[in-house]
């Protein structure tokens, strides 16, 4: 007979997601294993297969002999559904097993709107939502990423994060860990030992004290825990382990492709970009190194498709001998390679046409804002002249398509910036009309903006974020100012990136909220047809939190941030600095034009800065 | 243009046609065996399988042609080298290097697994034996352009029936393949409609064997 989590399968959607079993899997004999790691990404499965930092991670664990590392999705919708009518708990895909079976439950949390599915997940494992509820060593709940650079919102439900890159940091707390089971020790004491590892961040060990007003007051520390917790990172790229026996699904994911790391970091400083601070500093892997891992990733896999993919592809220093060895490689395998986040340079342009990773339907910039001025305080360093040159080109060679990024809501932004965009993209077209060669197919621009929402560890910190109003108003001018009917305009409702906004500078005052959202049905915040913004304004009324404290307040500058205990390396004087300069529309060169003094440099032991 | 034969089973069962596809290209390339590729503006390595199959569906007759670039390889060297590089389920029974024209493919013989939780209901496979020996039996079908009857009789040999254990039934039936095809599961839908108290809590579905006009296994 067949078991009753077979019998679900034929009647939801892509059902290969939930079944495992695909080329690379690891499977384990479980008399062997001693830690047993369910290791959850918080959306669905095509979404948490194409990401990287967790292939990374899963190949670390399972590089440790008696640790069997596990993966875990968010089911869809109709999966869920089918789950709790008939009271089964989520599995994981390689054994088979209920994820509350296991010794530890892991995330990598990349996107503040998946901290629903985060809640959502452990309650379909019937897992208690609360590190308070859960006792024993068993279900030791951790988690990483970048959005666990500001921890606070989670804390309630998480035992203990880990921050920064994880190759070394995941070992050392397999380490306590396996101690602790080895030893018998009480959860309390295994928090406590697991504290000490570099990098870790046990929310238990500290109270905040909130003022009158609600601002944060003081966070008072349980004596032993570290004042500071600092992130890590991996000094030597190339001996850090990475997956070149990678897992290749047997259903299509959003990113089925290889996908080689060139570098870490990103030398550019743009200040509303949370990575590119907190990802500092900048570390590269060899062209040699590149290569092999290339090669090996590829005759593996048998994947027919590589992506050199970093934070700004064109900051690669050996990225012309990488290509000079990889492009004659791919053509002789009638391989193809895909090159994103490349800059309008010469280079980049050469490069293009030599990979046809580019088809003539692709040409992708984000000017992130409409004037000069205006991208000089934000210090995204992209003139309209490269855009415009570069338009130029690829029009006279036959492209037809461009898509144009802006955000609005950025800091002093005024109506002459975002009436800039519609004055760049008029130029654009023109530029169509004196150098298109394919006139009858015509121009095509896809114009889209974001709703800018400023995030811990960048210069805009501390800034306030418009109205939701405010930006459809500003929304609407622009589209009143886009005459061309090549044009195509889509605005996103404003809904998700000021939920989105809170939860970057929330505290821990959310936690009741994300609980109240998630009983009430919040999950898949992030895909449309399952975000539900009035469950989520049910939620803060319920539970008497002001999303306005953490979107359009803004936060002083003397004020104690609720993400002030966790360092990414880049000081806070320097944010500061950065903030002032951003007043004055006042530049700042990139790393290699000079250093900025960020500090992330002080994170790095033996070798120097992006050398 | 070489064909060969797989069986699809396990977890296997819940690949869709069009991932079995990518699956078996990327199968070959890391098994050193290169594929032609389509001369297209998005050239796509050439496999093709004969009979797409429903996602849940099991099947010991899958056929799927294919096309080396190169040297030619022993067909048994061919079968160990994909077996080598393929995941659990997907399996190469054996490599012909040539095959009969796809037009020559008629009939498939498949398997039910009925499965009752409380026991196969009294007298199940004599109800149903008389079910499918009726004139006519239209059933409901989904298609491209909306909902329409389907009278499956005339595509459908014959049927077997047989209770294997106390709780499943076997429905053994040889159905068309090909112009107009005959969805197996088509057999369940009947006894939905005409017999709803033979229901099956779970049923399970098997290609077994495929054949020509003549009824010649096919290859």
């Amino acid at each position: 007979m067949t078991d009753r989590k077979q019998r679900l399968l034929p009647a939801v959607q892509k059902p290969a997601r939930y079944t495992g079993g695909e080329w690379g899997e690891v499977q384990k004999n479980k008399d062997e294993i001693h830690i047993r790691v369910a290791f959850c990404f918080p959306d669905t499965y095509e979404i948490g297969m194409s990401n990287l930092g967790m292939r990374i991670l899963y190949g670390v664990m399972n590089n440790q002999p008696d640790v069997w590392c596990e993966r875990v999705f968010a089911p869809w919708g109709d999966m869920e559904a089918a789950l709790r009518r008939e009271a089964l708990p989520l599995w994981a895909l390689e054994s088979q097993d209920p994820v509350k079976d296991f010794d530890m439950i892991a995330f990598t949390i990349g996107y503040e709107m998946a901290y629903s599915n985060v809640l959502n997940m452990l309650d379909l494992a019937g897992v208690p939502l609360h590190a308070s509820e859960r006792t024993g060593l068993k279900n030791i709940v951790f988690a990483g990423g970048v959005c666990t650079f500001n921890p606070e919102p989670l804390a309630d439900f998480v035992d203990f994060f880990s921050l920064g890159e994880g190759e070394e940091s995941t070992v050392e707390i397999l380490d306590v860990y396996r101690r602790a089971k080895a030893e018998d020790w009480t959860k309390e004491w295994f928090l406590r030992e697991v504290a000490k590892v570099p990098g870790v961040y046990v929310p238990s060990l500290y109270t905040p004290v909130y003022e009158p007003d609600g601002r944060l007051k003081e966070i008072i520390r349980v004596e032993g825990a570290p004042e500071i917790v600092t992130k890590r990172i991996v000094e030597n790229l190339d001996e850090a382990y990475f997956p070149t026996k990678m897992l290749v699904p047997s259903t299509e994911i959003v990113h089925d492709r290889a996908n080689l790391e060139l570098f870490r970091g990103c030398i550019r400083g743009c200040r509303f970009c949370q990575a590119g601070f907190s990802c500092r500093p900048v570390r590269r892997k060899s062209p040699e190194v590149l290569y092999r891992q290339a090669t090996e990733l590829l005759e593996h896999s048998g994947n027919n498709e590589i992506t050199l993919s970093s934070l700004s592809t064109s900051d690669y220093k050996d990225l012309r001998e990488l290509t000079d060895a990889l492009i004659p490689y791919c053509e002789a395998h009638k391989f193809s390679m895909s090159v994103p986040s490349l800059r309008a340079d010469n280079f980049s342009r050469e490069l293009m046409e030599r990979v046809q990773a580019v088809r003539k339907s692709g040409l992708t910039f984000a000017p992130e804002a409409g004037t000069q001025r205006l991208r000089d305080v934000i210090n995204k360093n992209l003139q309209e002249e490269e855009i415009l040159s570069t338009c130029a080109i690829a029009f006279a060679g036959g492209w037809s398509h461009v898509k144009l990024y802006f955000m609005l809501g950025l800091p002093t932004e005024t109506d002459e910036d975002v009436l800039g965009i519609a004055e760049l993209v008029y130029k654009i077209i023109q530029l169509w009309k004196e150098n298109g060669v394919n006139r009858k197919r015509g121009l095509s621009i896809r114009l889209a903006t974001a709703y800018f929402v400023p995030k811990p560890h960048t210069p805009f910190q501390w800034e306030q974020q418009i109205t939701p109003q405010e930006y459809l108003r500003r929304c609407k001018l622009l589209k009143e100012h886009l005459y061309s009917k090549c044009v195509e305009y889509d605005y996103h409702s404003p809904d998700l990136s000021r939920l989105e906004a809170v939860f970057a500078r929330g505290d821990r005052r959310l936690g009741p909220v994300i609980e109240e959202a998630v009983r009430s049905g919040a999950r898949l915040d992030g895909w449309d047809e399952y975000f539900r913004y009035d469950l989520w304004q049910e939620a803060f009324a319920k539970c008497g939190v002001d999303p306005n404290f953490y979107t359009v307040r803004g936060y002083g500058e003397e004020e104690l941030l609720p993400w002030d205990m966790m360092d990414v390396g880049v000081s806070k004087a320097f944010l500061l600095r950065e903030r002032r300069r951003a007043y004055e529309s006042r530049v700042t060169p990139d790393c290699r034009h000079g250093c900025a003094g960020c500090g992330a440099n002080c994170l790095l032991k033996e070798a120097g800065c992006d050398d | 243009m070489t064909r060969l034969l797989f069986e699809k089973t396990g977890k296997a069962v819940w690949i869709s046609h069009l991932d079995l596809m990518r699956l078996f290209q990327r199968a070959f390339q890391r098994a050193g065996l290169p594929l032609t590729h389509t001369h297209g503006f998005n050239p796509r390595p050439s496999v093709s399988i004969a009979l797409p199959m429903s996602v849940g569906v099991e099947s010991g007759c899958e056929l799927l042609d294919f096309a080396l670039d190169g040297a030619a390889v022993p067909c048994e060297e061919i079968r160990d080298r994909l077996n080598a590089a393929l995941v659990s389920g997907v399996r190469i029974l054996r490599v012909y290097e040539d095959g009969q024209k796809l037009k020559n493919l008629a009939w498939l013989d498949c398997c039910l697994t009925l499965e009752y939780d409380h026991g196969v209901p009294p007298e199940a496979a004599g109800r149903l034996r008389a079910l499918f020996s009726r004139p006519s039996l239209p059933v409901q079908k989904k298609s491209k352009n909306g909902v329409t009857e389907q009278d499956i009789i005339p595509l459908l040999k014959r049927v077997e029936l047989e209770q294997a254990e106390e709780n499943t039934l076997t429905l053994l039936a040889r159905v068309r393949c090909q112009n107009p095809a005959l969805n197996p599961m088509q057999l369940l839908a009947a006894v939905d409609r005409y017999q709803p108290e033979l229901s099956p809590d779970f049923c399970r579905c098997r290609r077994v064997e495929v054949y020509d006009e003549n009824g010649n296994v096919f290859r």
